[in-house]
Order: C-alpha cells, then sequence, then structure tokens
C-alpha cells in the first residue's frame, strides 16, 4: 500500500551533500497553497526571477504572484479556429465550383449555406486542436526528463504537496543566502535539487 | 488527517457534493487506489463477464455482416434504415450528457460536476464511438467508408458538400476528435498522479508516457486552466451542433414524419434526455461498486435527475408540437403518418414512447423519487428504453408507409439486428469497464481543489 508514506514526519536535516557539485537548485516544500502563494510572491518581490511553483491542483493566485499573467493559449485558438474554418470553406469552393462542378437539383456551383456545416466543425475542430497543443508545446510537454523530478519527495507534487523552486541560473541564486532565504518562508524543508 | 474537524458543508439547505472527512493525500489515495490497487467486487465480475460476453457477440455479429452483407438484418425497401440507424442516433444522444456536464457545467461554475465529469466524458467517448460504427456497418461496402473524406483521390471526385450525411461525418468526426481531447487533456495531471503514486515499475512508465512529463508548475497550470476552459467553451455549441446535424439527416429529406423544421432543438433535447439517463443508469451501480457514495452524493442524482426532467419536458412538448404542426399543415400525408403511428402496426411503440419519456418522468417531480437510488435507477432504464424506442418510431414509422400505399410494408428485426443492439451495448460496457479499471474515473486534481474550498487545505 502506499498509504505507508502518507505524511510521516520529515527529518528537518538535511542529507550531507557535496556542496560543490552543480544543482538545479532549492526547493522549498509547503503544506498549503496559501503559504506556497506567499511565497512565491516573496520570492518574486525579493528579485528572483526563476523561481517555480509546483501543485498538486490549479492554485488561484499562484501564476499571478510569479508574474505570469499572459500564456498565449487564447489567441493560438482563436487562429487555429479562424484556420480551421477559412480552410474548409475553401476547400468546398474549390472542389464544388473549380474542381469537380456537379448541378446538385439546380443550386448554384458556390452554394454556401450548404458549406457551413463542415465550415462550423471544422472550426471548433481548429480550435480545439490549437487549444491543445498550445496548451502542450508552451509547457514545454512532452518531457518526460527534468531536473526538478530528483527533488525529494517530489512525488507528493503530485498528491498534497505544494513546492517552490528557486533555480540555480537565477542570477541572484546564491546557495547559503537563497537557502536562509528560502527558510525565511517557513517551509516543512529546504533541500537542493541535484541535477 | 488533521483536518478531519472541517466536514460539514457550507450551504446547508442543499446536499453537500462532497461528504466524508477527505485530505489532498487521502483523496488523492481514495481515487487512484480504484486503479492502482484494483478492489475486487463481485459486481465487477458479474459486469465484467456479461459485457465481454456480449462484446464478443457483437464482434461476431460484425464479422457475419462483413461477410453476408447487410441483407442477414430486416431492412429492405421501403425501410432501408432501421436498427443500425437508430442505435447511431440513440448512442450519440448518450454522449451528449458527458460533453453537456463536462463543459456547459464547467461553464456554469457548477461544482458538482467536478466528482461526475470524466466518467460522464468516458461515456461520451465510448458511445460516440458506438455511434460513428453504426452508419459505418450499416455501408454496403463499409470498406470503402473513408470515401466520404475530402482527400485528393485518383478517381477525381470530391464529397458533396449539399448532402447531410457529409455533414454527418465532420459532426461525428470533430465531436469524438474534440471529446477525446478534452478527456485526455483533463487526465494529464491526473496521470502524473498514477505515475508518481504507483509502486510497480511498469505501471510508472506507461502512466508516465501518458502524462507528458507533467510537473505541476504554476505556468502549466495557468495555460490549463485557459485551455480547459477554452475547450468547454468550444465543446458547448459543439454538442449543440452534433445531434442538430444528425436531426439534418432526417429533416432535408422530405418523407413525412422526417421532413420538419423543429427537428433539431428536438433531437438535441432528447439527446440530453436520454444521455442524462445513461449516466444515471452507469454512475449508480458505480458508485455502489467502487464505494464512490461520499463523490457521487445523492446531490449529483439529484441534480441529474432534475436535468432529466427539464429535457423530458422538452421532448414531451415536441411530440406535442410535431402533432399539431401535421394538422396545422393541412398536408394528408404528414396528417396521416401521426395518425398511423398512433393507430397503425407500430401504434404499440409509439405508445410504448409515450409511457416511457412523457409519463414516467413525471414521477422526477417528486424528492422522495430523486433520492431514491433503485427508483431513479429504475426509472433511467425505462428511458433509455423509450428514447431507443423513439429514435425507432420516428426512422421506421415514417418509411415504413410513405407517400404511395402500394410500396408500404414492414420491417421486422432480425436475430443480426438485436445482436448487433445488444454487442453494442455490451462493448460500451466493457470499454466503461476498462477504463475504470486503468484511469482515475473521477478528477483527482479537480476534487483537491474541491476540498480546498471546504477547508482551509493544511494536511
Amino acid at each position: 500500500m502506499p498509504g505507508a508514506r502518507i505524511d510521516t514526519p520529515r527529518d528537518a536535516r538535511d542529507p550531507p551533500v557535496d556542496h560543490a557539485a552543480p544543482i538545479h537548485g532549492l526547493i522549498a516544500e509547503f503544506a498549503t497553497d496559501a503559504a506556497l502563494v506567499e511565497a512565491a510572491r516573496r520570492a518574486t518581490a525579493e528579485g528572483y526571477r526563476n523561481v517555480d511553483a509546483y501543485a498538486p491542483f490549479s492554485v488561484p493566485g499562484l501564476s499571478d504572484a510569479l508574474g505570469f499573467r499572459r500564456d498565449r493559449v487564447a489567441p493560438l485558438t482563436l487562429l487555429g479556429g479562424l484556420l480551421g474554418g477559412a480552410g474548409i470553406y475553401a476547400l468546398q469552393w474549390y472542389t464544388a465550383v473549380i474542381d469537380y462542378p456537379i448541378n446538385s437539383g439546380g443550386r448554384p456551383l458556390h452554394s454556401w449555406p450548404a458549406f457551413i456545416p463542415a465550415t462550423f466543425e471544422c472550426t471548433i475542430l481548429g480550435a480545439a486542436l490549437a487549444a491543445f497543443f498550445a496548451f502542450v508545446l508552451l509547457s514545454g510537454l512532452p518531457k518526460l526528463r527534468h531536473p526538478i523530478f530528483n527533488a525529494a519527495e517530489f512525488d507528493l507534487a503530485t498528491r498534497n504537496r505544494f513546492f517552490l523552486c528557486v533555480e540555480a541560473v537565477d542570477p541572484r541564486f546564491d546557495r547559503p543566502a537563497t537557502r536562509a532565504f528560502l527558510q525565511s518562508l517557513r517551509p516543512l524543508s529546504v533541500s537542493e535539487v541535484p541535477l | 488527517m488533521a483536518g478531519a474537524a472541517v466536514t460539514r458543508n457550507v450551504d446547508e439547505s442543499r446536499l453537500p457534493v462532497l461528504t466524508g472527512a477527505y485530505s489532498y493525500a487521502s483523496i488523492s489515495d481514495k481515487i487512484s487506489d480504484i486503479v492502482l490497487v484494483r478492489p475486487s467486487h463481485w459486481g465487477f465480475y458479474v459486469a465484467f463477464a456479461l459485457c465481454t460476453a456480449l462484446t464478443l457477440l457483437f464482434a461476431g455479429a460484425i464479422a457475419y455482416l462483413f461477410y453476408e452483407g447487410v441483407g442477414i438484418w430486416g431492412i429492405d425497401i421501403p425501410v432501408a434504415w432501421a436498427f443500425a440507424i437508430t442505435n447511431f442516433v440513440w448512442w450519440v444522444g448518450i454522449g451528449h450528457a458527458g460533453t453537456f456536464i463536462s463543459a456547459f457545467l464547467l461553464l456554469l461554475r457548477q461544482k458538482w460536476r467536478t466528482s461526475v465529469n470524466r466518467f460522464a466524458e468516458a461515456m461520451t467517448i465510448f458511445a460516440v464511438a458506438m455511434a460513428g460504427l453504426m452508419p459505418i456497418l450499416h455501408l454496403g461496402r463499409p470498406w470503402f467508408f473513408y470515401w466520404l473524406v475530402p482527400y485528393p483521390d485518383i478517381m477525381n471526385v470530391w464529397p458533396q458538400w449539399r448532402s447531410p450525411l457529409v455533414w454527418d461525418i465532420f459532426a461525428i468526426g470533430t465531436y469524438i476528435i474534440v471529446s477525446i481531447v478534452f478527456w485526455y487533456m483533463g487526465l494529464i495531471p491526473d496521470l502524473a498522479t498514477l505515475r508518481d503514486r504507483a509502486e510497480h515499475r511498469g505501471k510508472q512508465i506507461v502512466y508516465g508516457i501518458f502524462a507528458l512529463g507533467w510537473r505541476g508548475e504554476a505556468r502549466q497550470w495557468h495555460r490549463f486552466d485557459t485551455a480547459y476552459l477554452l475547450l468547454a467553451g468550444l465543446a458547448t455549441p459543439l454538442v449543440i451542433s452534433v445531434h442538430s446535424v444528425v436531426s439534418l439527416d432526417f429533416s432535408i429529406g422530405n418523407t413525412p414524419g422526417w421532413h420538419s423544421t423543429i427537428f433539431p432543438p428536438y433531437f438535441v433535447a432528447g439527446a440530453l434526455f436520454s444521455g442524462f439517463a445513461m449516466a444515471l443508469t452507469i454512475s449508480i451501480p458505480l458508485r455502489a461498486i467502487f464505494g464512490l457514495r461520499d463523490f457521487i452524493t445523492s446531490r449529483h442524482l439529484d441534480n441529474i435527475a432534475k436535468i432529466m426532467l427539464v429535457c423530458g419536458l422538452l421532448v414531451a412538448y415536441s411530440y406535442a408540437i410535431e402533432i399539431f404542426m401535421a394538422f396545422y399543415s393541412g398536408d394528408r400525408f404528414e396528417e396521416y403518418m401521426v395518425i398511423n403511428r398512433m393507430t397503425g402496426p407500430y401504434a404499440p411503440v409509439y405508445w410504448a414512447v409515450v409511457a416511457c419519456n412523457v409519463v414516467v418522468p413525471q414521477a422526477l417531480w417528486f424528492k422522495r423519487v430523486r433520492l431514491s437510488t433503485l427508483t431513479l435507477f429504475a426509472i433511467s432504464i425505462v428511458v433509455n428504453v423509450g428514447m431507443w424506442l423513439e429514435r425507432f418510431m420516428i426512422i421506421v414509422t415514417s418509411l415504413h408507409r410513405d407517400f404511395l400505399p402500394s410500396s408500404w410494408d414492414m420491417f421486422y428485426p432480425t436475430f443480426w439486428d438485436w445482436a448487433i443492439l445488444l454487442g453494442s451495448l455490451g462493448m460500451f460496457g466493457w470499454l466503461f469497464l476498462m477504463f475504470v479499471r486503468f484511469l482515475p474515473a473521477i478528477s483527482i486534481s479537480e476534487m483537491r481543489k474541491l476540498v480546498r474550498e471546504r477547508r482551509d487545505g493544511e494536511t
């Protein structure tokens, strides 16, 4: 039963680490979403830029606290819908008027009302596929290997824990100082994420 | 868990959408253990055995159909469309409730949708898959079904864009693709939970691949929310359009009983009616077998029953308008069609439809009925049967007596007609049981959010 590891009290001390080895960043673990939002807000206020927050569900205000507002999914969805609709309409017009004209019950070749259903459906299809792929690709997925998965207890990020990671590439990143800063946020634990 | 103190619902006047004391961890474990630990229950095995047997019957019936042709069914001129098309319309309609729950109720911010949307979406996908098979099976040469798709072929022909049958493949094709995308997208965070909770290496790899490396990053969640909301906004008009297009298959033709402008809304209302009935038929045994009464509560069943009642009233209104319009039009063929439905050789079908879809659902006005699981289950079965019969009535009674009495004839189903219908039911059930075994039947990440909204979230 995986239940064995539920909420075991965590050792506050860190295991011995090689302080010279390069790391992905420092990660702090929180028990509540409110603590994570507050931590993200303070890390941004502190001037950290390469900060990421991880949560087991969509936390309101979290991306906002990290300064992330525009995600570009909506304009891409609109574009996908327009392409889908215009594409199928153009295809219908070309095939019915130019390439394969058939007199169907005396209707004009360019009988646009009859072209609407397929146009409507393909608009939806184009927009839906665009929304999905915009979400997946802009999020950098699929990416099965990522250094963050090396973080201790990170499997709980999809269950009941909230994490804030300051990456080593951040210009303000400094191991002792950043660690002290993260400790000041009163997390459950702070640990290094090996590369 | 520390948060056991907070279990009371905020709004006392309503039934709760979630009962029991749950934390983020325990709700995640409870739902994912259905997949990872697989509690066994005799009900599952009985259902599985029955569905597997019917699926095999379906495979056999399809094999024999491909070998022998559609002549094994009872169809002939004038009734060239019967069971397969009835099944098609019925199955597409069942799918509609799933999309309605997952998309429309999301837009309306209905919190109770959270614990039912995942399996309702699965119901949609499997129902539409069954629906999509039916017209293909009905083709004389089913291996050429792809001729309906526009592609540059060596025969230099293109689809006839003015035909509702071509609209149909666009509507159904779009519907199944968008339904799968919507469903899969919602699954990604839950697949990551399964990946992280699985102890078996094989499961970790398989769930890990399908989770695409989801990390639950704030930016990923942000895009996820935007895309999910957009998909809901797109799926809502789509679902209305799909059964409208299906109804145009009939109403574009000039057959009395088909040629009617009321068809698109009439079909959409009927689709939701049968779909919500199927949602009840599925959720009542599901919550009993897998112990999900805390998540699928009486509140859900009550709400689904209320929507069913509304859809049932719309359907009843459509029946009345159909009769009224037939006489108001003064068209003797239309008038005869109505009289023939009520008193002709298929009159028992007509009166069964009225009984199942108009009379019986009125019981749902009573709260006591809506809160009685067994009664609800029985009503849902009655409505499912009634809606299938309604589709049969629309298709067959319209065809069997049209303008020329010398061409009138009867349709009688053969063994193979029944085999296809029962087989598709079995395969639908089989796919659903497989789904419950391999994927979380309830959205875990959304349930965590529901837990958060009910308590302060400390674990």
